[in-house]
């Protein structure tokens, strides 16, 4: 398989999780779709990585990894601190910062 | 060509995993589907000569981050997406946009796609053998010597963000 293959994968899914990160109402989803999107970088590195022979990608792929670690685990206790206020994960109706 | 056949199956897979992920009304299907997107895209990723990460992307996103997805949609007890709760006085928020919101995103699949099939292309993999690349111990040596700074750094930032999680799940009134 050629690189355009894993690069077009790697475009399709980003595309599907913008898409559910902008239309999604559920906090949860919008989480999810963010996951998706950094998944989407991760297969870019790894056929870059493996197609030009350098090492160098898959390192980044590891920090990806842990960014994505630190994102989820703040983003879902940000989710349960505003169900707990609001008691809602509906993104319609978190406006808390709305003037 | 059973190697085009393997991947054509798991980015197939992967793709509509995605996709139902997007469509799903309720939460709990989502994360599940994810966790069936992420394990054939670690197929993709054994299939690149990279066993390391698939084995990372199994075991953090899989084992660690999709857990705690599931363990907090399970204690929301999150409801379904109801449809009929908008505000439809205003005009994003019709029902049929999200139709539109679907047409412009395969607008851009489509763009990207001509720009990424428009470059000139790497067909064959670098080192036919590709064990600079597969091996852990390169990963490692890289790693650790060209990289340490940012992985030390990286390490810092998991530690603000436990911290960071930690006092904002923590109730008002608890005892610091």
């Amino acid at each position: 398989m050629g690189l355009q293959a894993y690069l077009i994968l790697a475009a399709v899914v980003f595309c599907i999780g913008l898409f559910g990160v902008i239309t999604r109402r559920n906090t949860i989803g919008i989480l999810l779709g963010i996951e998706l999107m950094l998944n989407s970088v991760n297969i870019n590195l790894v056929a870059f990585a493996r197609y030009s022979g350098d090492v160098t990608g898959m390192v980044f792929t590891v920090f990806t990894i842990c960014i994505t670690v630190t994102e989820a685990a703040l983003g879902l206790a940000i989710v349960i601190l505003l169900f707990r206020v609001r008691r809602t994960v509906t993104a319609d109706h978190l406006d808390l910062l709305k003037g | 060509m059973s190697e085009a056949l393997v991947f054509y199956f798991l980015a197939g897979l992967a793709i509509m995993a995605s996709a139902l992920v997007i469509g799903q009304r309720n939460p709990m299907y989502s994360v599940l589907l994810l966790i069936a997107s992420f394990g054939a895209l670690a197929g993709l990723y054994i299939q690149l000569d990279a066993p390391f990460v698939a084995v990372a992307q199994i075991i953090i996103y899989a084992g660690a981050i999709m857990v705690l997805f599931l363990f907090v949609v399970m204690l929301l007890n999150a409801p379904q997406e109801d449809a009929a709760g908008w505000d439809r006085s205003h005009p994003l928020r019709r029902p049929g946009m999200s139709r539109i919101g679907a047409l412009l995103a395969l607008l851009l699949v489509v763009q990207l796609a001509w720009a990424v099939l428009s470059m000139s292309g790497v067909e064959a993999p670098a080192g036919t053998g590709g064990d600079a690349v597969s091996s852990v111990r390169a990963l490692g040596r890289t790693l650790f010597t060209d990289y340490v700074f940012a992985f030390e750094a990286t390490s810092i930032l998991i530690l603000v963000a436990m911290i960071g999680a930690v006092m904002l799940a923590r109730r008002e009134g608890d005892e610091a």
